[in-house]
């Protein structure tokens, strides 16, 4: 086996990222105490998420050190999930609209037509 | 005797720029993954598919909060503390966010620590590493009680409104404190073969007859951001949305 080059970075960069984290984490939950509402709320919420997240992986996982091959090999698959995302938001709307349609308090349906 | 020579093209070959680069590595003789250890190239391919199993749990848990015609309960208000006579709501889950990851940030220090051959630091890094996640799952243990006992959430119902609020919640975050405790499990295996000098000595381990090498701890790194990883979107999806 080639030897592997060490993933050997100084200290510092992990304390700042360290930093970074818990400062992301406070504003996200400072969303929550302050009571933002709509898309506002969800727009801060998934900014926060991407960027701790971003974070994590590029750094405490080491990937922005790694090669593109091994980069390409675990990022691009996750992009399936976005399919994913979106049959199960077509599905969830479908589910609603008939569960309102069929169950709700305005689905007086005549008997005739039942 | 004489030496072999040294045939591996990895370090000699220079790297193709972008996607050259890639096609270069992919379309190499045996080894795609170049300059990276098996066990971290195989550990990065199961987070992959734990990646698929964690998103398909919270995207099953979109569908059922999108179909459900019953308000859902407000995680907020379910998950707030009464501390010093004072409701503060969702503090529990703020604080397991910064014991996770704090102990992010020392299995990062343990890893640097461990290819520097620091046995003690690595060590006692690895310790607090585990010490930290043990918190996180004791915090966890008592978010769940409470939601048990004093709200009476289950499964297939609850007070306060859609009764997919109690399925979601402990199918995810008990997928994640199952993880979680793994790790904890694997953590103290990993801090006690640095601590004899496993490492140091290349000595093989109970499961397996490769040689010790400090690139186990990296590999257990991995494993150990990725928990914290999936916490960040349980955190911004299940508890904040």
């Amino acid at each position: 086996m080639a030897h592997a080059q060490a993933q050997q970075h100084p200290i510092g960069i992990y304390l700042k990222i360290w930093g970074l984290l818990f400062i992301l984490s406070t504003a996200s939950y400072l969303v929550d105490y302050f009571h933002f509402q709509g898309y506002l709320r969800w727009f801060l919420i998934v900014v926060f998420m991407l960027l701790k997240a971003g974070l994590i992986v590029s750094v405490f996982m080491h990937m922005i050190w790694e090669r593109l091959a091994l980069m390409y090999a675990i990022l691009v698959p996750t992009l399936l999930l976005i399919v994913l995302l979106g049959i199960g938001a077509l599905e969830g709307n479908y589910t609603f609209f008939t569960r309102g349609a069929f169950f709700g308090p305005a689905a007086h349906v005549p008997a005739q037509h039942r | 005797m004489t030496q072999p020579v040294t045939t591996s093209s990895a370090a000699s070959l220079p790297l193709p720029e972008g996607l050259q680069g890639i096609v270069a590595d992919w379309s190499s003789d045996q080894r795609a993954f170049k300059n990276v250890p098996w066990g971290k190239a195989m550990m990065w391919i199961f987070l992959l598919s734990d990646t698929f199993i964690f998103s398909c749990f919270l995207i099953s848990y979109m569908t059922v909060r999108m179909s459900t015609t019953e308000p859902w309960p407000n995680p907020s208000e379910v998950f707030a503390l009464t501390l010093w006579g004072k409701k503060i709501p969702l503090i529990l889950i703020a604080i397991m966010t910064f014991v996770l990851i704090s102990s992010s940030g020392t299995m990062a220090m343990a890893v640097k620590f461990g290819y520097e051959k620091n046995r003690r630091m690595t060590f006692i890094l690895l310790l607090i590493t585990a010490a930290l996640g043990a918190t996180f799952v004791g915090m966890q243990a008592f978010e769940w009680t409470k939601l048990i006992v004093e709200e009476g959430v289950r499964p297939w119902g609850n007070p306060m409104g859609a009764a997919q609020f109690g399925s979601s919640f402990f199918m995810i975050t008990g997928f994640h404190g199952t993880h979680v405790s793994i790790g904890v499990i694997f953590l103290i295996i990993v801090a006690v073969k640095v601590l004899r000098g496993d490492l140091d000595h290349e000595r093989p381990g109970f499961l397996t007859g490769r040689k010790g090498n400090y690139e186990i701890v990296e590999t257990m790194g991995l494993y150990w951001h990725f928990v914290d990883l999936v916490w960040v979107f349980i955190f911004a999806f299940f508890y904040l949305w």
